[in-house]
């Protein structure tokens, strides 16, 4: 069984926050030193374990933002009513402690054997984990070509912005915003569904492998959308966080 | 409230099955449908972690903690892992 490898015990452990970047006004990027990481694959998860004086713990999910062989990081959106989300976007700093555990997950992972064509799809802040797998394909001098349609609200809270503006080589990237466009925009300004999946998506004929990540209605539209388009129900990944409202 | 689906549980999973769950197969024990459990809809709010069918809704897993002890109930599936 495919598990078997990965029979290990999933122990919490303090790692220390060797950097925060910002992304966007709401979205921070947590570059964590775990003393005893295993190694993760693209597409993995970690959790994280906040506990107050009081003792009150609250856990979280959370994407990993980088590639194997990369320090481990986390890219976490603010959530306006969130537990744990407004602790590490807005009172974390570089040098402190932070409990967690993982790699976590062996469902919505690639690796460059899996192939492609491969099609991404991100709603919000569900590019966290297609950004780990991008980032792993160009480090493994993976040419598997890949498009990503990225659906954001506003180009101010599109994540990676810069990264994604100088894709690697046989990456297409893909915009739409949902929301609002600045002047002069080109890309697309509606939501993701089946008219401009029609338009962006790997034909399915070319048997093209999709992950789909986002806010769970996001994730429904599209996956059911590319099922329709005659994608095989196997080769459309999937993985929903919610409602966010983030795309 | 809104479901997510089994990836958000894989460290839950991890703690109670000692290994890596989110891509282990099952089967729901009311409709018959075979998915990852990755994909099986998750309610990370209920009281405890409530686990659905994505195709009939029947009630596949429940993980409830109650004093420091875990309560797990798999009744509705068919087949895990």
């Amino acid at each position: 069984m495919a598990g078997t490898a990965l029979r290990r015990r999933l122990i919490w452990q303090v790692a220390k926050v060797s950097a925060v970047t910002t992304e966007t006004a709401s979205v921070r990027t947590l570059t964590l030193d775990v003393p005893d990481w295993p190694g993760h694959q693209a597409g993995q998860h970690l959790d994280i374990r906040l506990t107050d004086e009081d003792g009150y713990v609250a856990e979280r999910s959370y994407s990993i933002a980088s590639a194997p062989g990369e320090p481990v990081a986390i890219t976490v959106e603010r959530l306006e009513d969130g537990e744990v989300s407004p602790y590490l976007t807005d009172e974390l700093r570089a040098g402190d402690d932070l409990e967690l555990r993982g790699p976590i997950g062996g469902y919505f992972t690639w690796e460059p054997e899996d192939g492609g064509p491969l099609l991404l799809l991100a709603g919000g802040s569900g590019v966290v984990p297609l950004r780990s797998i991008l980032r792993h394909r160009e480090r493994t001098g993976s040419t598997v070509p890949v498009r990503l349609l990225y659906s954001s609200r506003t180009l101010d809270d599109v994540i990676y912005r810069a990264e994604l503006e100088q894709p690697a080589r046989g990456v297409e990237v893909i915009h739409t915003l949902t929301r609002h466009q600045p002047p002069g925009w080109t890309g697309y300004a509606r939501r993701a569904d089946m008219a401009l999946l029609a338009e962006v998506a790997w034909p399915a004929a070319d048997m093209p492998l999709a992950y789909v990540c986002g806010p769970t209605s996001f994730v429904e539209t599209v996956s059911q959308a590319l099922v329709q388009s005659g994608y095989p129900p196997e080769r459309v990944k999937t993985e929903r966080f919610g409602a966010t409202g983030g795309t | 409230m809104e479901a997510v689906d089994g990836n958000a549980i894989g460290g839950l999973l991890h703690e109670v099955f000692g290994t890596e769950m989110t891509g282990a197969p099952s089967v729901c024990g009311n409709c018959g449908d075979a998915r990852p459990v990755g994909e099986l809809l998750v309610y990370l709010r209920a009281p405890g972690t409530v686990v659905r069918c994505p195709t009939c809704d029947n009630l596949l897993m429940v993980f409830v903690t109650v004093h420091d002890r875990m309560c797990i109930d798999l009744q509705g599936l068919a087949v895990l892992g």
